[in-house]
């Protein structure tokens, strides 16, 4: 990999892109039958899978109960076959735990919970296939899963990585990017308000660039959601189209 | 344990950080570089909220992020802990453990992480073909570690949805919180790691905001770790005792002076006076007191022995001690006087009995080895008088004739 270069000479990247270009966003709703609410979503070749299940009667743990309002449980995890070499660990390792709760902080933040007092929300996300951006395809799958479980939220979730390499930031890092060790920001904002609900950097990136960074995750963020947005209203209306034509 | 110790207060935060290495294989996918361990305990001796066992959520947050911040933003050079390419490599691994915690756990740790490292020495290494000799520190001086740049973390909590910040918040402010944002930096202005959770809603300006402080901030940090590194290299070469029981401060007052003071007793005087005047002419001193021991007086009979001993088992032992105080009559009498001039005496109607008595079991076993040995009754005058506490009766009464008896 030491041979190729992340910006080529006319400013194209390892996968065509430019880079302020989004990688291809697929996304399905209601994808099992068993769950209140589920999504798949395809972020190139990131491939996340979320269901939700409640509001529903807290199960495990007469502790967790909060009074005025609802819990909201997260569990993340990578499938074994999800990276290039296997994965041992699936869930429990330190990572998974960490992307958990940043998680269910995000949703917590976002979901509106006074509606639902003593009650609980799961939300399990699993990645079939990770190249880079994991968080938040997970992120964007679960709020189109929230959705189709008919859950009040604040406002759409979207998450976005910005990085930056060689003086420019680029949008929506691949693994192959992440691995070059180049500096990376993952954003997870509420698009229309610009609010920033989860902030997550690796690497050196110097104090200048950041304000550049951010502004492009931003956008990045708000172009996600014009299609996370369109795909719903898409399966809004077939689905109701489905409803009244019978 | 000398080298690559590091002990950060942070107000009353006070952390601990040691670092060791060890010689391993290496990842399969890296081949070539050594690995950095970063681990962070929170033991419930720093805090009654910490359980022992399993690390919390937050725990492992805070671990995560230590690591990003050195491990992630390249501060140590893993390249060069390799010694053999694919075979053996350096692991160094840094223990942060929590001594105390006053709130802002992250900062203290990532401080305390980053000095340890800097402060550690490995053994230096040479390898020869094949052969690859680890030499101890006696052979040749250990070698430090490459440390590139030195990120430290910044903690802001942030109230009222965003809109008051505080900078390193202690415990009592981390709990009403409503979020943090941890911002990692080094000296060059560079951004290591950056973290903000906690379901809170933040506004780009907000963002950048912090970071200027934190560029503040970690300046002047860096630069107490520079000097606390220079002044520890300085007593080592110097020769003076270095380490951990060192560094703490024994805050002990050695010398207190004060300068005299004037004081107005008139006043204290005056009452004092009246007191006095006021005070009636004073009560008759009761009779019947028993003066046992210089400075104790017993006034009444008191109860009867509750100890486990058998009248019998006393009167013997009352016959045993007067027959002994008879034959010793004569050294007791030289004894007793002595004694008795020491003693004050309460001046008071009715008869005042001296009586000499101890609580000491000791005594009474001294006693009957005394009987046996007459020589060593002058050594200790108490010894014959009675030995039993004057509680009860028949002691008390036993006394008085002894005494009457050696009196005469």
């Amino acid at each position: 990999m030491a041979g190729l270069e992340i910006i080529s000479d006319q400013g194209y990247r390892i996968d065509g892109r430019r880079s302020s270009e989004l990688r291809k966003v697929c996304a399905r709703m209601g994808v099992f039958t068993q769950a209140d609410g589920s999504a798949y979503i395809e972020q190139g070749n990131t491939k996340a899978l979320a269901t939700v299940y409640g509001p529903h009667e807290v199960r495990k743990g007469r502790g967790k109960i909060q009074h005025d309002r609802a819990v909201v449980n997260c569990q993340f995890s990578m499938a074994t076959f999800s990276t290039g070499e296997r994965k041992s660990r699936p869930k429990g390792d330190r990572r998974s735990q960490e992307m958990s709760m940043h998680l269910r902080q995000t949703f917590e933040a976002v979901i509106v919970t006074e509606l639902f007092p003593r009650s609980q929300i799961d939300i399990y996300v699993q990645i079939l296939q990770a190249d880079g951006g994991n968080y938040c395809a997970c992120v964007n799958a679960a709020t189109l899963a929230v959705i189709d479980a008919g859950i009040p939220m604040k406002d759409y979730v979207c998450a976005c990585t910005a990085g930056f390499i060689q003086d420019s930031p680029l949008l929506d890092i691949s693994y192959v990017e992440e691995s070059a060790g180049a500096p990376f920001l993952t954003v997870a904002m509420m698009p229309k308000s610009e609010q920033i609900v989860l902030l997550e950097m690796n690497s050196r990136l110097h104090a200048d660039n950041m304000e550049k960074v951010l502004d492009l995750a931003t956008q990045g963020c708000k172009d996600v959601f014009a299609v996370l947005d369109r795909h719903v209203r898409d399966h809004v209306s077939e689905s109701h189209a489905l409803m009244t034509a019978s | 344990m000398e080298r690559g110790c590091c002990i950060v207060d942070l107000g009353d935060t006070k952390v601990l950080a040691q670092v060791s290495g060890k010689i391993e294989e290496p990842k399969k996918n890296r081949p070539t570089e050594g690995s950095i361990i970063i681990n962070l305990e929170l033991s419930p001796m720093a805090s009654p909220a910490f359980e022992p066992g399993r690390p919390t959520e937050s725990g492992i947050e805070m671990n995560r992020i230590l690591e990003r911040n050195i491990r992630d933003s390249r501060a140590v050079d893993t390249e060069s802990l390799c010694i053999v390419a694919g075979e053996k490599v350096w692991s160094i691994r840094a223990d942060v453990h929590v001594l105390n915690d006053e709130g802002n756990i992250m900062d203290a740790a990532s401080i305390a992480a980053i000095t340890a490292l800097s402060h550690f020495r490995r053994p230096d290494v040479s390898v020869m073909g094949e052969e690859v000799t680890v030499h101890s520190p006696e052979d040749r001086d250990p070698v430090p570690l490459s440390v590139h740049h030195m990120p430290v973390c910044v903690t802001f909590a942030f109230f009222d949805q965003g809109e008051f910040l505080l900078v390193d918040p202690n415990r009592s402010e981390e709990r009403v919180m409503d979020g943090r944002m941890v911002v990692g930096m080094n000296m060059h202005r560079e951004i290591c790691t950056l973290m903000m959770s906690g379901g809170m809603l933040l506004v780009k300006e907000q963002v950048l905001r912090c970071s200027q402080i934190a560029t503040v901030k970690v300046a002047e940090i860096i630069e107490l770790i520079q000097r606390a590194l220079d002044k520890d290299a300085q007593a080592r070469q110097a020769g003076e005792k270095c380490g951990f029981a060192e560094s703490v401060p024994t805050n002990k007052i050695t010398t207190n002076r004060k300068e005299a003071t004037a004081i107005d007793t008139t006043a204290a005087a005056q009452q004092a006076s009246q007191v006095i005047q006021e005070a009636g002419p004073v009560d008759k001193p009761m009779s019947n007191m028993l003066v046992q021991a210089p400075g104790t007086v017993q006034i009444g009979e008191g109860l009867v022995n509750t100890w486990d001993v058998d009248d019998e088992d006393m009167e013997s032992e009352e016959k045993e001690g007067r027959e002994k105080s008879v034959t010793n009559g004569r050294e007791a009498v030289a004894t007793s006087k002595p004694t008795e001039r020491k003693r004050p005496v309460k001046a008071g109607e009715g008869t005042v009995s001296h009586a000499e008595g101890s609580d000491s079991e000791e005594e009474e076993t001294v006693m009957l080895f005394q009987g046996d040995d007459e020589t060593k009754s002058t050594e200790e005058p108490d010894s014959t008088a009675l030995m039993q506490p004057s509680n009860s009766d028949k002691p008390a009464k036993k006394k008085g004739k002894k005494k009457k008896a050696a009196q005469k």
